[in-house]
């Protein structure tokens, strides 16, 4: 038994990136169209409370709406909270105020950013008017921020037909998230094992099974795994699929074969492209090695070793 | 009705980073704590439930992961919610209520370490109209503050159901929640200067100073649920559930009055909160304003001993601190600190979404 060492853990930059694509209802559409055209609209529930932004149900009595009315670009600050320092994506580059605006003719807030010198120009109650972004496509942002405003007060929100020429039926909303992975004590020490052109599994104290690659659990006992055991490299062939469709981002020719290999020692077959043979000679027990990407820091795929296949009996708990 | 308990508790050290360790290798020595404690192992349980979420790990279906931790091969009955544990333990206790299971464990977990969580948290907001703006979560809660002060200033002060809502008032729960915090080993903020000094360091997000907001931190907690005799086999004892209940509120924050917390008050009223007082109660109030918010739409007075534990304040676990809100709460009945405590969790914005549970201790 090996006692395991504690590497340093490994850790890599991880972004996920995703462009929402959404649809309108008949609602929202009239609203983002409208901001597009400089005009703002909200929704009267039965009660004839007046929802900006509006929404399809109300969300005190879930009546359907679809009574639009057209409301003032000006409003009043019912909460502020003063942001020092703006972040990736929001409204403003500079210190801002977020507040919550009911605009003239409104019965609730809209949530946007205040562009104002400081947080002793900012307080409930004060007035203040959109700013419109200088390019607009139907979105919140055609909104670029609230100002603040010392004009007259708009008046009652009065019936729109929300009807538009070319109205905006969908949103694209990109959404960035960085994060920094880190794949923990187990898969780390797995991983920098492979560099090393060693593979490692980890046996379970309750069942001594050797899993591979190693997370740290066992899955059958529910118990953590700790030592180490060194497997493969060579392995055999469990069961295999051929691959026909061409993967974006990855050069290798179709057909391919992708197979699940038990590496000599593992009670668990990892999987792996087979390669060094034609596609349709690949088999059940074929005994296979890998061959080292470029780098040399993990396997690129596994080849043929040229042994007589495996007795199906010595693989088939694998399966 | 059948009666159900929190028969074990277990929870990690809360850390601002765990990077030496994968969710599941964090979440597997709370799994077995919880466990120990009542002599179970993982096979012997009759179902499982857990809370976490995958945008802060930034990986779909992360949680598949930590389903090592438990056993999941031979098959186990399992479920999973997208929400904080305290979710995945009001579906266990129905399951158990039903009769379909003697036995359940439930744990959540949440790293936030590798990620900006303040980011990471403006994609549960209304993707329409909000989210665009990329609101973080301090920036929301400020709002909510700030609504209180200003309707504090204009309010009759003293009155019953009536809260004093000033900057002082907010350092002062910090201060007492991270004091509390010393007694707690688990904590990851311990230990807080007197409020005055508080009231000396500058703004995160006016209203809110850096102690008026919780840790970011890395976490995982686990509690074993039992029926009847099961729970009384158990468990010296038990934390008996006497009433749960969760309501949501509407997504867009200006069609709610941010300084109430209607569903709250709703949940805790149907979780018969308010049928006899309790001696103890654990809220999830991530934010000093929300304590306050949260006193008076609970009713809890000045003679209820609140968060002993820290509460969120001292560890904030993303969907963990929660269910550690109801193992606290549980855990203090186990060992006669409590006989009526009432738990709190909460999840989205501003409060939007409140989970209540009564628990009690029998005489011994
Ligand atoms: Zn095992």
């Amino acid at each position: 038994m090996t006692p395991a060492p504690s590497p340093e853990v490994l850790q890599a930059p991880l972004v996920v990136e995703f462009p929402f694509t959404r649809s309108l209802g008949p609602v929202q559409s009239a609203f983002l169209t409208g901001l597009r055209e400089h005009t703002v609209l909200g929704v009267r529930t039965t009660d004839g409370r007046v929802l900006v932004p509006p929404v399809e149900y109300d969300p005190v009595t879930a009546d359907e709406l679809a009574d639009l009315v057209e409301v003032a670009p000006t409003g009043t600050v019912t909460t502020w909270a003063w942001n020092p320092s703006p972040r990736r994506g929001q409204p403003l580059g500079t210190p801002f105020a977020w507040v919550l605006v009911r605009l003239d003719g409104a019965d609730t807030a809209l949530l946007h950013a205040l562009d104002a010198p400081g947080p002793d120009a900012v307080r409930t109650g004060m007035r203040v008017r959109i700013r419109w972004a200088a390019e607009r496509e139907g979105a919140i942002t055609d909104i670029a921020c609230f100002e603040p405003y010392d004009g007259a007060e708009g008046g009652e929100a009065v019936p729109h037909r929300g009807a538009f020429t070319d109205p905006v039926s969908g949103i694209v909303a990109p959404a960035r998230l960085d994060y920094t992975y880190a794949p923990g004590r187990a898969q780390s020490r797995y991983l920098r094992a492979l560099a090393d052109h060693t593979t490692y599994g980890e046996r379970c104290p309750s069942c001594r099974k050797v899993y591979v690659p190693p997370r740290g659990a066992c899955p059958t006992c529910g118990v953590a795994t700790e030592e180490q055991v060194e497997v493969g490299p060579r392995g055999t062939v469990t069961t295999f699929c051929i691959v026909n469709i061409k993967a974006r981002n990855l050069d290798i020719e179709v057909p391919y074969v992708y197979a699940h290999i038990a590496l000599d020692g593992a009670d668990l077959a990892l999987h792996a492209r087979i390669g060094g043979i034609p596609y349709d000679e690949v088999r059940m027990g074929l005994r296979v090695e890998p061959v080292w990407s470029e780098d040399g820091r993990y396997p690129d795929h596994y080849r043929p070793t040229g042994e007589p296949d495996a007795d199906y009996d010595t693989y088939k708990e694998m399966l | 009705m059948r009666e159900v308990a929190i028969v074990a508790f277990g929870q990690s050290d809360h850390r601002r980073d765990t990077a030496e360790t994968s969710e599941v290798e964090m979440l597997m020595p709370v799994l077995h704590q919880a466990l120990d404690a009542v002599g179970l192992r993982a096979g012997e349980i009759d179902f499982t439930c857990s809370g976490s979420c995958d945008y802060l790990a930034g990986r779909a279906f992360s949680f598949t992961m930590a389903l090592d931790g438990v056993g999941a091969w031979p098959p186990i009955s399992e479920s999973h919610v997208e929400m904080d544990g305290a979710w995945a333990l009001y579906e266990a206790w129905t399951r158990l209520l039903t009769g379909e299971a003697e036995t359940a464990l439930v744990y959540s977990y949440g790293k936030s370490s590798p990620g900006d969580l303040r980011e990471v948290l403006t994609r549960q907001l209304d993707p329409y109209y909000v989210a665009p703006l990329w609101p973080d979560s301090v920036s929301l809660a400020a709002l909510q503050a700030q609504a209180l002060l200003d309707a504090e200033v204009t309010r009759d002060r003293g009155g019953p159901g009536d809260i004093v809502a000033d900057e002082r008032a907010l350092a002062g729960v910090a201060a007492r929640s991270r004091t509390a915090a010393e007694g707690n080993p688990h904590a990851q903020l311990a230990g807080s200067p007197p409020p005055e000094t508080l009231l000396d360091e500058p703004y995160l997000v006016r209203p809110l100073r850096r102690h008026d907001c919780p840790p970011v931190g890395d976490g995982a907690a686990a509690v074993v649920l039992a029926a009847g005799d099961t729970a009384r086999r158990l468990c010296r004892r038990p934390a008996w559930i006497r009433g749960m209940d969760h309501r949501t509120e509407a997504h867009s924050l200006g069609v709610r009055d941010l300084t109430r917390s209607p569903s709250s008050r709703l949940a805790a009223e149907r979780a018969g909160a308010f049928e006899a007082p309790v001696d103890l109660a654990e809220l999830h109030a991530p934010f000093t304003s929300q304590e306050l918010i949260l006193r008076r739409e609970l009713r809890l007075g000045a003679d209820v001993r609140v968060n002993p534990s820290g509460g969120a304040l001292a560890a904030n676990p993303m969907m963990a601190a929660g269910l550690i809100r109801l193992g606290e709460a549980a855990a203090a009945i186990h060992r006669g600190a409590a006989d009526r405590a009432l738990a709190h969790a909460t999840s989205g914005p501003c409060l939007q979404q409140n989970l209540v549970a009564v628990l009690e201790g029998e005489a011994s």
